[in-house]
């Protein structure tokens, strides 16, 4: 069962490892962006898919870690390596603050805590303009993108940055899904009420997987604005708290390789649909209620549930 | 004396959009986040409408006013039948149905409506001077100072919101439609076993509440304009009013509605627009962990 789950996760790092010398240049960074993306997408999923927990404002993690990190750069004057731990920490702090405050509510006013802090996040970033340059956002120079000696601005170094952090996010969730703690998650998922009775304390477990999946997400943000060199607020805005969740439910909630799939299906979708329209939210909007209709488990769901009964 | 009555046009129509809010959560337990874009679609309809059919202002307006409620009606009973039924209203499928609701609505109108935002004319507009006091050497002094003016449409605004607001009230508590509301808002399944046609009670509940929200729009388009991103501030607006007003209680949602505007513009006055939103967003988050049941709510149902 491992060995079968091994193979197909580790399968796929290797093809995209191998992709990356066969692909034209336009799909080889778009590839690069997918990937960092999909980390993104596999960090909600820990809150989402594992735990049960809709959030509707994981934006304010992304735009923490890549703010922090950004800021750090621009004017801490750090190098990349501490500005990620930055971003990082941000993202931690945020997190837990967020956690333990939004988690005292449930079901939908949990939904519309987060997103309102998301919100409040927002316009925040709008706010301290003087810093954060609001809408128009800034760009981190592509002399100051290398980490340890490696130059991140050049697409080779890109791809494998954005290859390298998606597997450890890949790792980290199977680790976690097979660990003690990650199954207590499925538990409370599953239900609340018997987990509790059981004897676990549910509140730390939930917040453990707030802070996890946060951290994970800035973790992301803040590759994105180190590899693609450029920190806006539109990353901080209700959007991309709502594209994870719709890549992970395209994909498959609660499943290890389903953000990844829904990631890679959206972004050409609509980078497909741009081509046609200027109105691609549209195929976003179309998706998602054709979704929750048809899909509900999406892609690895329903291979999950069709075929491979293993798959994690 | 001015911001507040320019507050009580806005507070009136915000009202009207939330009531709409309320009404769909109270019954359906259903938060509906494409709520917004009915409200936008009731502007661009009354642009629309009004545009099509040239005449003196009045005209069109007159029949916005009906033709655009009822087409965003008409809509979200059909989005209601075809999508919403369909997930069985599980409280977390239907936010995420609705907000793709929210993007089609949005996208759709972008494409056939444009990215311009466009006036509509109102009816009547004459200017009323409004007068001032003033102590002075002489005394007590009455003046009608120009600038300090209100117009007649903006007070036809409030009495119009007024009207509609008891129209619902009375909608709810004194028919039969209102009682088979309650009914169902009460006990979905006893309501069911009674012989109530509860999936045509939701599908006339999410017309009501979007019809509103359609109203509203007709009513502030003289005042503002119509725009295809229009629907983003009234929806994060009617979440605020609701969720102080206790989720599903019709008053305190229009006692809210009153105060949040009030308290916006005095707000305002101290602080920079960004930062009083800030502030109103982290106040409704807060209240939403530490007082669920809303300022206004009694114990919870």
């Amino acid at each position: 069962m491992i060995s079968r789950s091994l193979a197909l996760h580790g399968g796929l790092i290797a093809l995209l490892c191998v992709l990356q010398f066969v692909l034209p240049a336009y799909h080889h960074g778009n590839l690069a962006r997918i990937m960092v993306l999909a980390t993104y997408a596999g960090a909600y999923n820990i809150m989402f898919g594992y735990t049960g927990l809709l959030s509707l404002g994981h934006a304010l993690f992304f735009a923490a870690g890549m703010y922090g990190m950004g800021l750090a750069m621009q004017h801490g004057g750090l190098s990349p390596a501490p500005a990620m731990a930055v971003g990082l920490l941000a993202g931690l702090a945020v997190s837990a603050v967020l956690g333990v405050l939004a988690l005292r509510t449930a079901g939908v006013a949990f939904m519309i805590v987060t997103l309102m802090f998301a919100q409040a996040g927002y316009l925040a970033i709008l706010y301290f303009g003087n810093w954060t340059r609001g809408d128009e956002g800034f760009v981190i120079q592509q002399a100051e993108r290398a980490l340890a000696g490696i130059d991140l601005s050049d697409p080779t170094n890109r791809y494998f940055a954005a290859l390298v952090l998606f597997a450890l996010g890949m790792g980290l969730t199977l680790r976690l899904v097979r660990s003690r703690f990650g199954r207590v998650l499925v538990a409370i998922r599953e239900n609340e009420e018997r987990t509790r009775m059981l004897g676990y304390d549910v509140f730390a477990h939930k917040l453990g997987a707030v802070i996890l999946s946060g951290t994970l997400s800035a973790v992301a943000g803040a590759a994105y604005g180190l590899l693609f060199g450029y920190v806006g607020a539109t990353f901080g805005a209700v959007q991309y708290s709502i594209f994870p969740l719709l890549w992970v439910l395209l994909g498959g909630a609660g499943t290890v390789i389903g953000p990844f799939l829904g990631t890679l299906f959206m972004f050409y979708l609509i980078d497909l649909s741009s081509g046609i329209t200027s109105a691609y939210m549209l195929v976003a909007g179309v998706a998602l209620v054709l979704l929750t209709l048809f899909a509900p488990q999406g892609l690895a769901g329903e291979i999950r549930a069709r075929l491979w009964r293993w798959l994690p | 004396m001015l911001a507040t009555l320019e507050g009580a046009v806005t507070a009136a129509v915000l009202a009207l959009t939330a009531v709409g809010l309320s009404l769909v959560f109270g019954v359906m337990r259903v938060v509906n986040v494409a709520h917004g874009e009915f409200f936008m679609l009731g502007a661009v309809l009354a642009w629309w409408v009004a545009h099509l059919a040239g005449g003196h202002a009045a005209v069109g307006f007159g029949l916005a006013l009906v033709v655009a409620p009822v087409l965003v009606g008409l809509i979200a009973a059909l989005a209601d039948v075809a999508v919403l039924k369909r997930v069985g209203y599980d409280p977390e499928r239907t936010i995420v149905a609705t907000i793709g609701i929210l993007y089609i609505i949005q996208q759709v109108t972008l494409m056939t409506y444009g990215p311009d935002a466009r006036p509509v004319e109102p009816p009547f507009n004459t200017r009323i001077p409004l007068p001032w006091f003033e102590f002075t050497d002489q005394g007590f002094a009455l003046y009608w100072p120009w600038g300090l003016s209100t117009t007649s449409y903006k007070l036809a605004v409030i009495g119009a919101s007024g009207v509609v607001l008891l129209t619902v009230r009375l909608l709810m508590t004194r028919t039969r439609i209102g009682l088979l509301m309650r009914a169902t808002q009460l006990d979905r399944e006893t309501a069911l076993a009674f012989g109530i046609p509860v999936d045509r009670v939701y599908a006339v509940v999410f017309a009501i509440g979007a019809g509103l929200a359609a109203l509203a729009a007709v009513l502030i388009v003289p005042i503002s304009q119509a725009h295809y991103l229009m629907g983003g501030d009234p929806l994060l607006l009617s979440f605020i009013v609701v969720i102080i007003g206790g989720l599903g209680s019709l008053p305190g949602t229009v006692v809210a509605a009153i105060l949040i505007r009030l308290s916006d513009g005095i707000i305002s006055v101290f602080f920079s627009p960004t930062l009083a939103k800030i502030l109103a967003t982290l106040l409704v988050a807060l209240v939403l962990v530490f007082r669920p049941q809303g300022l206004f709510g009694g114990a919870r149902a």
